[in-house]
């Protein structure tokens, strides 16, 4: 017994080495693979507060671009407006409809909201930002994120309180469903870690003619973003001599090194088709497997 | 200025300068990855206690994990460095003294030379971990290597220039020298 405890004493920075060690790489790991670190509530209160501080410096340098972009967005929009169309038929009469929903059309199941980017990282691997909106504001987990320009940005992957945490495109960890506009096939975006001014897309056949500048937007099969919003541009085809697919190169729509104010969209139907899911799954569990 | 009190403002600054300079700013090269913050453990005290040194390693990198978003990355290689200094510190302690007359590891307490090599093993220590622990889960071998060496070159480079701006002459109050 004072043998032991001899040792412990003689190797005690050694073992709170060991123990510092176990405990870091434990968070690492785990966070790598669900993306919800331990500890973030209280640590992100206070990494927030200053994430603040600091925006409100950038803000003050950075934000007449952004506000030309901003101006640039609203500018589309407003051409979209009805008012800027006129009935060639000189007969017809616009009723206004007293509903306040029109039920003929089709229910809503996108919405949008605003936020501001507090902090991002533009140098790593992994890049991810933080955004002054949680849980409080009707953020959730896999919710996408569009940039002031309307381009693709990435999605929710931890919910704060008032804060929440986007993984960027430019991540190393992050798969993206995405189609090409013009042909329609779908294929895998992903980031190589090298330029963030190119992404990589797969799985598109060579059969596709696919051509520089061609647009991508997001795909069909997602329940994290509408479908058909731009993602970007291709900037490089490239034929992969060992299969069947092309690899193309994709400069991102949105400037994913240089964002302020980002859209949070929601998808209401989310909750539903998540719950349709794991029914299904029950199901499938109470028959004893797939036989 | 007692040392608490310099040391805890030394420990924000190291962390505001790596989280809101370093990284959120637009990287020369892929391969260029600035890492300084570490300085702060290498600038510790001699007198220091080694579990104590080891605890502030831990918790400045955790610090830095917190908004870089990678719980235990930076902290498991804080550690790392701070848990080696002490032997390193061993290796170029002058041998006919048994204390340094200086507060602090500088060129000024160690010598130019022996300081830089100090400054190298370590800072080599913390980008190998570090980028190793990241190759582990991404990237290729050679890419791994090429930003070790690139990273320890402008660590040093950071290093140095930090030394040069603001040069460090904390003695013992001592009757020795």
């Amino acid at each position: 017994m004072h043998n032991i405890f001899l040792f412990i004493r003689r190797f005690s920075v050694f073992i709170l080495f060991l123990i510092l060690q176990v405990v870091s790489l434990y968070f690492l790991f785990s966070y790598n693979r669900s993306h919800r670190a331990r500890g973030l509530g209280i640590a992100g209160g206070i990494t927030s507060y200053f994430n603040r501080k600091y925006n409100t410096l950038e803000d003050f340098f950075t934000m007449q671009e952004e506000n030309r972009r901003i101006h640039r967005m609203n500018d589309s929009l407003m051409n979209l407006l009805s008012s800027n169309f006129v009935n060639a038929d000189s007969g017809t009469v616009i009723f206004r409809d007293s509903l306040m929903r029109d039920s003929a059309r089709a229910a809503r199941q996108y919405l949008w909201r605003s936020a501001h980017v507090v902090y991002a990282t533009a140098g790593s691997e992994r890049n991810y930002l933080q955004i002054n909106r949680g849980s409080s504001t009707g953020i959730r987990d896999d919710m996408g994120v569009f940039s002031s320009n309307g381009g693709l940005v990435g999605k929710v992957v931890n919910t704060g309180k008032n804060y929440s945490q986007v993984m960027s495109l430019l991540n190393v960890m992050n798969k993206i469903s995405v189609q090409l506009k013009r042909t329609g096939s779908a294929g895998i975006l992903s980031w190589d870690g090298k330029s963030p001014s190119e992404l990589t897309l797969n799985n598109i056949p060579k059969t596709d003619s696919v051509r520089k500048g061609d647009t991508i937007v997001t795909g069909y099969y997602s329940r994290s973003y509408p479908p058909g919003k731009m993602v970007g541009r291709v900037s490089g085809v490239f034929r992969d001599k060992g299969s069947n697919f092309l690899i193309l190169k994709i400069k991102p729509a949105a400037n994913l090194t240089n964002l302020q104010q980002v859209h949070v969209v929601e998808n209401l139907a989310d909750a539903a088709l998540r719950e349709l899911d794991s029914q299904t799954q029950q199901m499938i569990d109470k028959k004893g497997g797939n036989k | 200025m007692s040392d608490l009190v310099r040391n805890i403002i030394r420990f924000i600054l190291f962390v505001f300068l790596q989280v809101y300079v370093l990284d959120v700013m637009p990287h020369l090269h892929q391969l260029v990855n600035p890492y300084i913050y570490f300085l702060f453990i290498l600038w510790l005290p001699f007198y220091m206690k080694k579990g104590w040194v080891l605890m502030l390693g831990f918790l400045l990198g955790l610090s830095i994990d917190y908004y870089a978003m990678t719980p235990g990355l930076h902290a498991a290689a804080g550690s790392l460095v701070a848990f080696l200094r002490p032997f390193i510190i061993n290796l170029f302690a002058p041998k006919d003294s048994t204390e340094f007359s200086y507060k602090e590891p500088s060129p000024k307490a160690m010598g130019w030379s022996a300081y830089l090599l100090y400054a190298l093993m370590l800072s080599f220590v913390h980008n190998f971990y570090l980028l190793f622990l990241e190759w582990l889960s991404f990237g290729s071998f050679i890419n791994f290597l090429m930003k070790v060496i690139i990273g320890t070159a402008i660590s040093m480079l950071m290093i140095v220039i930090a030394e040069l701006i603001f040069p460090r002459k904390l003695k013992f109050r001592s009757n020795t020298v």
